[in-house]
């Protein structure tokens, strides 16, 4: 268990410079995600064309794992159906809570470097709060808390 | 059994490396490196004399307490009703019926809400509390003020985090029907100088409570020289168990107050048609107690005291301005709480450093320390801060440790700065 594995540079650049780090002001969904046990709050904004969503972005406050995280999301998932972002959460959920290799980490692009955060137990729900807010968000539930 | 260090009487300094013989747990390391425990304020660790006070207990005198005629069971309370004979000094209670063992200092807390304050207060009346509490000390009077109608007032606090007085004596009225203060801040290590605000209460008549949890680890508390009417501690900050801590009460009000819970041991006779309540302190002691916790508790007040409370606090005082000196060489570090009569807490954030990720890049160094919102949240939205992090030691920490706690930080600064 090496932090490095946690804190890889792809992990690090984003916290740095997160992507698409804006409110949509005129977002057809939004959702607030909180983690109480370390104060992170974020909010999730998607722009929907159809079934596809053609922005998103977040913005908030949160450690390392939980801003790189959310914002490797908003870069994968713009773009993509409702269907296909609901499939890459199932994934993504798997990658971050499962120890097996059942997941193709490579197929999952960059958001694979944050496997590393199954090795650290008490920052999965850092790793998953934009997921389960943006899935918050698609099922237009207005607040997620991972408590 | 725990050594004594040094005389009783003379005013030599603790002797840190004996005392750290006494911890089995500090000996140990974390990924092959030493354990820096900086994480005190929330539960401090337990000597060796109080693991073999427990395992004593259980391995020759276990029965239950109150009871049997039989040779066990008279053991057993013996050393029960001893320890509370050694809280009742500990914290120079008047009498041992005024020491009420409970859980730890929320359940204290929740008794006095519902024993005394539920069949009291209504509509109008208020509580007053400060915005430095640990929610243990804010959400059981909230609870209160759903059920009984009561309002819950917060005295403000100062950019130093310390309670503002004048702010305090001005929203003490007659409807004030309850003060409940911190008397040392979990989230900043302020030590709120309550016997002013004790003073200013009685003067109108109002009861004071007293969080003390954050307290009695680390000074001497006196509760009649406090002049408070309750007093709630734990053990488990205070090198005891956890599960086990005290309600100290003024007798005069304990004994208006109604049980909180039923069951045996707080009853003195029976029937299906009334139930005499026994005498204090068993009446707010319903069903089995934690006997070893309650021994436990103790065996840490008699380590406590076999190394002094006061020459405890001057080594963790001695800590803290160390700590406060070494703290302030880091980049973009910030102090958050400056007050100048501080217990050995140090909260801090560091820019571009979130206080989770510092949690996990120090554990990684064998340094543990407290990150998030230490059950204070209106503390942390004083400062507009959603987390800190929180070193906090205990008299059996070491200059050393502070120095790895600032190498580590100094790391993440590099890693994630």
């Amino acid at each position: 268990m090496d932090l490095k594995d946690l804190y890889r540079d792809v992990i690090v650049d984003h916290n740095r410079h997160p992507r698409n780090f804006r409110e949509i002001p005129d977002a057809d969904r939004r959702a607030d995600g909180f983690n109480p046990l370390c104060g992170d709050k974020l909010t999730v904004f998607v722009k929907l064309d159809g079934d596809r969503i053609s922005d998103l972005s977040f913005n908030g406050s949160g450690c390392a794992i939980s801003v790189a995280s959310a914002s490797l999301l908003t870069e994968s998932v713009k773009g993509k159906t409702i269907a296909e972002a609901e499939a890459l959460f199932s994934q993504m959920h798997q990658l971050l809570t499962r120890d097996d290799d059942a997941i193709d980490v490579t197929a999952l692009g960059k958001l694979g470097a944050l496997s590393g955060v199954r090795e650290f137990p008490a920052r999965v729900k850092c790793a998953s709060l934009c997921w389960h807010t943006l899935d918050a968000a698609l099922h237009q539930q207005e607040q997620v808390s991972t408590e | 059994m725990s050594a004594v260090h040094a005389a009783a009487d003379a005013p030599a300094a603790l002797d840190i490396a004996a005392i750290r013989s006494d911890f089995p747990v500090l000996a140990r390391t974390i990924r092959g490196l030493p354990l820096s425990y900086l994480d005190n304020a929330a539960s401090s660790q337990r000597p060796r004399a109080v693991i073999d006070a427990i395992s004593h207990y259980y391995e020759n005198s276990h029965a239950n307490v109150h009871r049997g005629v039989h040779t066990l069971s008279q053991e057993a309370t013996d050393l029960f009703e001893g320890a509370r004979a050694k809280v009742r000094r500990f914290i120079n209670a008047k009498s041992a019926q005024e020491v009420i063992f409970v859980r730890g200092t929320t359940e204290a807390i929740n008794l006095v809400a519902q024993s005394y304050g539920r069949p009291r207060f209504g509509p109008g009346d208020e509580i007053l509390v400060s915005w430095l509490e640990h929610h243990a000390n804010i959400v059981p009077w909230q609870m209160l003020c759903q059920q009984t109608g009561a309002t819950l007032k917060v005295a403000p606090i100062t950019q130093s985090g310390e309670v503002d007085f004048d702010a305090f004596a001005a929203l003490l009225s007659p409807r004030t029907k309850l003060v409940a203060l911190a008397h040392v801040s979990n989230a900043l290590g302020t030590v709120v100088p309550v016997h002013r605000f004790i003073a200013a209460a009685r003067e109108r008549g109002v009861p004071v409570l007293l969080d003390g949890a954050q307290a009695v680890p680390h000074m001497s508390v006196d509760v009649q020289a406090l002049d408070c009417d309750f007093y709630a501690f734990s053990g488990h900050k205070m090198c005891g168990p956890t599960g086990i801590g005290v309600l100290y009460g003024r007798e005069s009000l304990l004994n208006a107050m109604p049980p909180w819970q039923g069951g045996g041991d707080m009853i003195l006779a029976v029937s299906f048609e009334k139930t005499v309540y026994n005498g204090l302190p068993y009446k707010f002691e319903a069903g089995t107690p934690d006997i070893a916790g309650a021994i436990g508790l103790g065996a840490a007040i008699d380590y406590l005291e076999s190394l002094g409370m006061e020459r405890i606090a001057a080594a963790e005082h001695a800590l803290l301005v160390y700590a406060n000196e070494r703290l302030a060489t880091v980049p973009g570090l910030r102090f958050v709480g400056t007050a100048p009569d501080k217990a050995a807490v140090v909260s801090f954030t560091i820019d571009h450093v979130h206080p989770h990720d510092l949690g996990t890049i120090l554990d990684h160094e064998g340094v543990a320390i407290r990150t998030g919102h230490h059950c204070a949240m209106p503390v942390m939205e004083f400062f507009g801060l959603p987390a800190t992090a929180r070193a906090s030691f205990a008299f059996y920490n070491t200059r050393a440790e502070i120095d790895r706690l600032v190498a580590a930080l100094h790391g993440a600064r590099e890693m994630l700065g």
